[in-house]
């Protein structure tokens, strides 16, 4: 985690020097917003990766819940309030959906959460025939969900996304460290079968992993599309699984599960935002190389991290007692 | 070349950051001798076997082979000398078959290609040799780890071992398989090999050995001739102090705690019946694959049973549910301590949580400060050795990991104690400890069912006795009818002695 602090500094500080717009509070704002919206899905997806499990369904059920959004709104007319409380259920029961599947029929995370992935993207293009779906200009108080902002002082504002993800981070932050539920997600991403042979119920905390990494999905779909007002079937939220699961590992995460941190999933997910904006604002770089870059920094962060973890792990086993 | 006939080891003294493993310790085997090396965990019997096979070097001191110096730069240069070890953890690659294990890394080859057919040949007249009737080509994870033991033999055989050390060949054994090994043991001691037995099993090592050597905190203790062995003596030698079996003679039990009624274990199987009293200590034995394991797993509900009732208390145990049974008051310490027993990256104190966690927090929050203080009470209690809690359980000895695994349970007050082989990989002086624990336990009014394969566990252990056969209980010895063979009579499916 003081890696992926050292990444998000060292990166802020080198765009800054080669970009005048980085740090405008116009830009910083931007980021901001992007980085809270990202971070929450970051924070969903880790509580199923801490279990040593995965979820790539995420950017469908982020391009679900984003382009039903405006179409119940818009083309059916339903009332916000059901319409925003249905979709938000749906995401979560998608979700425990997938944790019932994994769990009690053994199937496989990658599996279950693959074929979520082109199910989700498939209904959502159905549904809306492709037509990309928005707002029309109206819905301004919900949408303000999404692209409010509450002023600071002159010109500098906080983006309403980042409340939600304050919000979210808390609770997951209290989940996961102060709850008996967090310390069970933990040990079963260690060993699960010990975890089963302590008598607790490993199927439900998995589902309960899912069901979360859902609801964040589909929050963070909901925020998207508030935020940029129309959402296009086959490419809303494309990749974003993607985006979510690397903030998670460069935040400390092990994909072998059973380690991981609120704290560092958020840096992780700013930095991913920092890298993205810093490519767009300096010149010199290409736009079209952007995941070149953004994988090769992702490498670099975990392979340094792996490094350091070896080191520690290498002083630490001084006092112990090996092999004899 | 002409074979080696001594492999000495003078003065080796092997340090570990922190660790004095080995102070200047000598060891010889000649070929065609078998020499035990026995000690408590942690007395450096690993490490030794480790510096003779090359794996590590020693800091001083020197290996000699026929009176030439040996430097050994790794394994390879180690096989290349004729000596192997078989790892306690075996080394076989699964999704391989027998053969090609046998011959993984030097498989013979014509034109390039690998020569199946010799590798088929070759390892058959191996596996002939070890007493494995198998195919080469069967899958190796279709063995148990008994063949298994008997491939890697097979394997090292046909590195043309002329020294072989056996780290604890037979703590997974069962009763035939550990008969089948003492009998290779000595064929290969005929044919010219010198083998280096480590064990925990005293019983054992004098039947096998030639030679003793007993290692205690990284010297050597003391060396008995075949005609010297004698248990105390190692054992007081092995601990550095005396010890006694608990003594249970006179102890009256309570009322029926555990009730299992009309338990199969397979949908056509056999029913199962059994009770257990409160301050009672039965024990299970039988072959491996009597069904004992499945037995204690699907009472605790880790396995589904297909029919039957179990009651704690009179209350019925839904089945198939550990939540439910550890809150009946049931608990198991399971028989691999690694994969089922512990978390070994968490910390000691967080493995004693685990099952403890509703009882130590509110309203779903953790209460960190009582975790620590039932684990405090735990370690005392059992007297687990660890310099500090938050160490990971992994890095603990068998022993103490194994006191982890059975104090985690201590604080919810079970009243049934399930225990798949307790002391399973166990120095003698973390066993004794173990006994006497659960005596006490059973003291203060648990029922304890506890399975086990070894003879003297259950000798000094059980009150009562069931023996398993083919899923079903052969028969019920109670403590004045114990015997080794009446035992045995009932385990083979020989019925009970009248």
């Amino acid at each position: 985690m003081l890696g992926v602090g050292g990444l998000l500094f060292g990166a802020s500080f080198l765009i800054a020097i080669a970009s005048p717009h980085f740090l405008t509070a116009f830009n910083l704002e931007n980021l901001v917003r992007r980085s809270a919206l990202f971070g929450i899905l970051g924070v969903g997806v880790s509580f199923v990766i801490i279990t040593g499990g995965i979820d790539l369904s995420i950017g469908s059920l982020v391009c679900l819940v984003g382009v039903l959004t405006p179409w119940l709104l818009v083309e059916q007319g339903v009332h916000p309030v059901v319409a925003v409380g249905g979709l938000l259920t749906l995401s979560l029961l998608l979700g425990v959906l997938h944790g019932v599947l994994i769990t009690r029929l053994r199937l496989q995370p990658f599996l279950v959460t693959l074929c979520g992935l082109l199910i989700y993207r498939g209904l959502a293009r159905g549904i809306t025939g492709d037509q990309t779906q928005g707002f029309e200009g109206g819905f301004h108080t919900l949408r303000k969900l999404g692209n409010g902002r509450l002023p600071l002082f002159e010109g500098v504002a906080i983006p309403a996304p980042f409340l939600f993800l304050v919000v979210v981070a808390l609770l997951a932050a209290l989940l996961l460290g102060r709850t008996i539920w967090g310390r069970y997600l933990f040990a079963i991403g260690r060993n699960e079968t010990a975890v089963r042979y302590s008598g607790i119920d490993v199927d439900r905390m998995k589902i309960l992993a899912y069901g979360i990494c859902g609801f964040s999905s589909g929050l963070g779909g909901l925020l998207f599309v508030l935020d940029v007002g129309s959402a296009q079937p086959v490419d809303f939220g494309s990749f974003y699984e993607l985006y979510a699961i690397a903030a998670a590992v460069l935040g400390g995460c092990s994909l072998r599960g059973g380690e991981g941190t609120i704290l560092g999933v958020l840096l992780g997910a700013a930095v991913m935002q920092v890298l993205q904006n810093g490519i767009t604002l300096i010149d010199a770089i290409p736009n079209n190389v952007e995941y070149a870059v953004i994988g090769a920094v992702i490498l670099f962060g975990v392979i340094t991290d792996e490094s350091v973890r070896r080191v520690i792990a290498r002083r630490r086993g001084e006092g112990k007692v090996e092999g004899r | 070349m002409t074979t080696p006939a001594v492999l000495s080891a003078r003065g080796i003294v092997k340090r570990f950051p922190g660790v004095l493993a080995l102070d200047g310790v000598d060891l010889t085997v000649r070929a065609g001798e078998a020499v035990a090396v026995i000690g408590e965990n942690g007395a450096g019997k690993s490490t030794l076997m480790k510096v003779l096979a090359g794996i590590h070097a020693p800091d001083e001191g020197e290996l000699r082979i026929d009176g030439r110096p040996l430097h050994l730069r790794g394994v390879r240069e180690a096989i290349a000398a004729g000596i192997a070890l078989i790892h306690q953890e075996l080394n076989l690659a699964d999704n391989l078959d027998v053969g090609a294990n046998i011959f993984l890394g030097r498989e013979p080859r014509r034109c390039g290609w690998i020569d199946r057919a010799r590798i088929e040949r070759e390892s058959r007249a191996l596996l002939l040799r070890v007493g494995l009737d198998i195919h080469p080509h069967t899958p190796t994870a279709a063995l148990s780890i008994g063949p298994r033991q008997l491939v890697e033999i097979a394997r090292a055989l046909g590195q043309e071992a002329r020294f072989l050390i056996l780290d604890e060949p037979t703590s997974s054994l069962s009763a035939a398989e550990t008969e089948r090994l003492m009998e290779l043991c000595a064929e290969l001691r005929r044919d010219g090999t010198g083998v280096v037995y480590i064990s925990h099993r005293l019983g054992e090592v004098s039947r096998v050995a030639d030679r003793v050597v007993v290692l205690r905190d990284g010297r050597r203790a003391g060396e008995l001739s075949h005609e010297e062995i004698d248990r105390d003596r190692m054992v007081r030698w092995m601990v550095g102090r005396d010890l006694d079996a608990s003594d249970r003679v006179g102890h009256v039990p309570g009322d029926t705690v555990l009730e299992v009624v009309g338990l199969r274990l397979a949908p056509a199987g056999p029913t199962i019946d059994l009770t257990a009293r409160s301050g009672e200590i039965v024990g299970l034995a039988g072959l491996v694959g009597a069904g004992r394991t499945e037995l204690l797993e699907s009472i605790f509900g880790v396995r589904a049973r297909t029919s039957g009732t179990v009651r704690v208390l009179g209350r019925e145990v839904p089945a198939g549910n550990p939540r439910r049974s550890v809150a009946a008051g049931l608990a198991l310490v399971p028989e691999e301590r690694g994969h089922q027993g512990l978390v070994l990256d968490g910390s000691v104190r967080e493995n004693i949580a685990l099952p403890g966690w509703r009882r130590f927090s509110r309203r779903g929050l953790a209460i960190e400060a009582r975790a620590r203080a039932e684990s405090a009470r735990v370690i005392e209690s059992l007297d687990i050795r660890t310099s500090d809690d938050r160490r990971p359980a992994g890095t603990l000895s068998g022993g103490n990991q194994q006191k982890v695994v059975l104090g985690k349970w201590l604080p919810l007050e079970p009243r049934v104690l399930l225990l798949d082989e307790p002391t399973r990989g166990v120095d003698v002086g973390a066993r004794l400890e173990i006994h006497r624990r659960l005596a006490a336990l059973a003291g203060d009014g648990l029922a304890i069912l506890f399975a086990s394969s070894e003879m003297e566990e259950v000798l000094a252990l059980a009150d009562r006795l069931l023996v398993m056969h083919d899923g079903r209980i052969a028969g019920e010895l109670l403590r004045d009818e114990l015997s080794e063979e009446a035992v045995l009579q009932l385990a083979t499916g020989g019925g009970q002695a009248a």
